[in-house]
């Protein structure tokens, strides 16, 4: 059994995760964790839309910075898309991904400051990385016979236009549609770093112990979210990003002068901007290295494998509520309206709530990132469970899960929480925002002390780590001989 | 639909183009319950608008480095900057300068406040038994909050908060490092004592749960900071002219809002010992 891949990787990822466990710090610190949790779930029954003022603003701003932040992505993702066959184009992509839509939000703050410009590039800029791989991968996997049968002598733009686009489109479709659902939540989240949408109100409203305020704006967003598909028909999408733009509020005027600034500057690193030579510079490298970015990925890492292995088992118990070879009708519509809140939720609002509820440790985030993180494997296997045909005389409860449907799912469960692996790094690095001591708290600390050009280093070692894991991920995948669809969500 | 993307981008880059030219824009650090920052200052907006004659807007910011960057970029022209983040602002803005503060910003100070169950008691001398306790900060960039209390941890210990404690934290704001260390989640706490004492004042505190163990000694803290080059926009004497405002704000329910009992006139030097402090401390260069 132990010569089979699969046991041996689930074996070696699940141990490295115990041990993480064993070395992170897990504990609740709060005197009475549940006198708060209690408190929250009053306010979220006891909604006050009335009290903040501008939170009508806010879900406007919410939906317009994720309309055209999206749009822009897309347009600039197909575009990359066509030429991703390059290695520079395919390095560039991998590395604006890497990098979180906060940490950017975060560094376009510094020289665009309060101006709609830092909101819709801190999503138009790692979504188009996102856009390019996702849409590139789909054009790839297009039938080609369509092509073989066109004249000779058909131009490039006629070929790609009448054989490519009209079988690739649909799927194109749907992954942009999902990718506006996570624009929602990417614009929602942008508020806890200062720009107007609906992170801004839940993060102050939260801070201060107004449950019904953070009870009326999670349900606002729960329901913004929940009837998407309602109000962004595919007819009014057009109308939508037309409008988008004048929505985005106007902030304050950019001044150019602070972008040179920022980029010749404020981001050189102090030595050589003091002109103390490169000695000096090795010494400001080496104490960055070991104070900060060293402790820095050890927790990241630390919280990553932990989460990871939770995420797992997140999934593995969670699929089997809205399989049909499970519970009834009841059960299963109960089990759909779970996973759709876990999936969601942020993770870094949830990490934030939970955080104020039990308090600092990594156990919030861990929480956070598995339910988050499960909830979306979850439905997706959940999903292809329900593809599985079962002989009539097959097992039933615990039998029928563990004889017959985890053996058929188990490959395309561990695809997709590889190909999440990457994904949970990087929140678990922008979790350090909120006080865990992975790679953003550092990050957010530099940038606190108006220190940005240790800002940008530690940024790009967060990014670095990123795409390291990214590619063990695929290698791990390959490994295992596993193909995950990419039109499923799997992002 | 590639027609719609690209009027949309075209549309977005229009709003890139400025729109507010001539209004003098004011921020403040976020301190304080946040949820309550517009009502805060708009009425100091609405004040300041009817004795300068440009109009003046307040933003609200959701960091004490978000006011000190937006000061520096010149998307605000006025602060109200704790000592720390002033000091900040006036060395990354050459010519900028201190001109009002806060009566009792004279005389500052920090109170350490503690958890009922730690049963660590009131005491003049600073309270070595904290130590093995988890403790929070305030915001990162605070002067009250962190900056004072972090260098009177690192005096009395010799070591770094870190190793001092448990478990150290920022809170964000001083009204959240009242309701962390009354709920427990950390069992000490450093606190700005306006903010403490409006607070029990208000009863917002229960304070059978959380009471001040120790209260540092005075130092310099919050003033209005302008930048330089606000005479050559706004007009020669403007800079005057907005500290005249300043000085003469006599309406309780406007003083109430920072909340001082009067503001009197302030300088750059004033902030020297704050400046001295924080470079020892490492958190500026």
């Amino acid at each position: 059994m132990l010569a089979s891949p699969t046991v041996r990787v689930t074996l070696i990822v699940t141990v490295v995760g115990i041990l993480c466990a064993f070395l992170g710090d897990l504990a609740i610190t709060t005197v009475n964790p549940w006198q708060d949790l209690k408190d929250l779930f009053l306010g979220v029954v006891t909604p006050d839309f009335f009290s903040i003022d501008q939170v009508g603003v806010a879900l406007l701003r919410t939906v317009a910075f994720a309309f055209v932040g999206v749009a822009l992505g897309s347009l600039a993702g197909f575009l990359l898309s066509l030429v991703f066959g390059s290695r520079v184009i395919r390095i560039g992509c991998a590395f604006v991904r890497a990098i979180h839509e906060l940490f950017w939000a975060l560094i376009f703050l510094q020289f665009f400051g309060f101006h709609p410009l830092t909101g819709v590039l801190a999503i138009a800029i790692p979504y188009a990385g996102i856009f390019a791989k996702v849409y590139s991968e789909i054009l790839e996997e297009n039938d080609p016979t369509p092509e073989r049968v066109l004249p000779e002598g058909t131009g490039r733009l006629a070929r790609f236009l009448y054989a490519r686009i009209p079988d690739a489109l649909p799927h194109l479709v749907t992954y942009t549609s999902y990718r506006l659902e996570c624009g929602l939540r990417s614009s929602a989240i942008l508020g806890f770093v200062g720009l107007p949408t609906l992170g801004f109100y839940l993060e102050s409203s939260f801070s201060q112990g107004y449950y019904s305020e953070v009870g009326a704006i999670l349900i606002l967003f729960y329901v913004l979210i929940a009837t998407l598909r309602h109000w962004a028909r595919p007819r009014l999408i057009p109308a939508y990003l037309v409008a988008a733009p004048f929505f985005l509020g106007d902030g304050l005027p950019i001044v150019w002068g602070n972008v040179s600034r920022f980029f010749t500057q404020d981001i050189v690193p102090a030595p050589i901007r003091d002109g103390d030579g490169l000695g000096a510079l090795g010494d400001w490298l080496t104490q960055l290295l070991l104070n900060e970015a060293l402790p820095g990925i050890w927790n990241t890492l630390l919280l990553t494998q932990i989460a990871l292995v939770c995420t797992g088992l997140v999934t593995l118990i969670a699929f089997p509520l809205i399989s049909r070879h499970f519970g009834n009708r009841v059960s299963r519509g109960g089990g759909h309206v779970l996973l759709v809140i876990a999936r969601s939720t942020p993770e870094y609002m949830l990490a934030y709530i939970l955080l104020q509820l039990w308090g600092p440790s990594m156990l919030p985030a861990v929480v956070a990132l598995a339910l988050h993180n499960g909830g979306i494997i979850g439905h997706l296997i959940g999903r292809r469970s329900n593809e599985i045909q079962l002989r009539p005389d097959a097992p039933s409860g615990f039998n029928r899960y563990s004889y017959e449907l985890i053996p058929r799912v188990y490959p395309p469960f561990l695809a997709f929480l590889f190909y999440r692996w990457e994904i949970i790094m990087r929140e678990t690095a922008i979790l350090g925002i909120l006080g865990i001591h992975t790679l953003g708290f550092y990050v957010d600390s530099a940038i606190q002390e108006i220190r940005f050009d240790r800002a940008i280093l530690l940024i790009l070692v967060t990014a670095l780590l990123n795409i390291a894991i990214d590619v063990t991920s695929r290698r791990v995948r390959r490994y295992l001989r596993l193909q995950t669809r990419v039109t499923c969500e799997g992002h | 639909m590639l027609k719609t993307f690209r009027r949309a981008f075209v549309l977005s880059l229009i709003l890139v183009m400025p729109a507010f030219a001539d209004t003098f824009v004011f921020t403040a650090i976020p301190d304080a319950d946040e949820t309550r920052l517009k009502e805060r200052f708009q009425s100091v907006a609405d004040y300041l608008d009817s004795k300068l004659d440009v109009d003046v807007r307040y933003i609200p910011v959701k960091s004490y480095a978000a006011a000190v960057s937006a000061f520096r970029n010149n998307q605000v022209q006025l602060a109200w900057f704790g000592g720390l983040s002033g000091v900040r602002a006036r060395a990354l803005v050459p010519g900028s300068e201190a001109i009002a503060q806060g009566k009792e910003d004279q005389a500052f100070e920090t109170y350490f406040i503690a958890h009922d169950s730690t049963g660590l008691k009131p005491s003049d001398d600073f309270p070595m038994d904290i130590k093995g306790n988890t403790f929070t900060f305030g915001s990162k960039g605070s002067t009250s909050g962190r900056l004072m209390p972090e260098y009177h941890i690192r005096e009395a210990f010799n070591a770094a908060p870190e190793e001092v404690f448990e478990r150290v934290g920022f809170s964000g704001n001083h009204s959240r490092t009242i309701r962390l260390v009354e709920a427990g989640t950390y069992q000490v706490g450093a606190v700005n004592f306006k903010v403490w004492e409006k607070e029990v004042a208000s009863g917002d505190v229960n304070t059978d749960d959380v009471q001040v163990i120790w209260k540092t000694p005075t130092y310099p803290d919050y003033q209005w900071t302008i930048r330089g080059d606000a005479d050559q926009r706004f007009g020669d004497g403007f800079t005057d002219r907005v500290r005249q405002a300043l000085l003469s704000m006599s309406d309780p329910a406007l003083l109430e809002k920072f909340p001082r009992s009067a503001f009197v006139p302030a300088s750059n030097a004033d902030y020297e010992p704050i400046r001295n402090t924080a470079e020892k401390i490492g958190i500026i260069d």
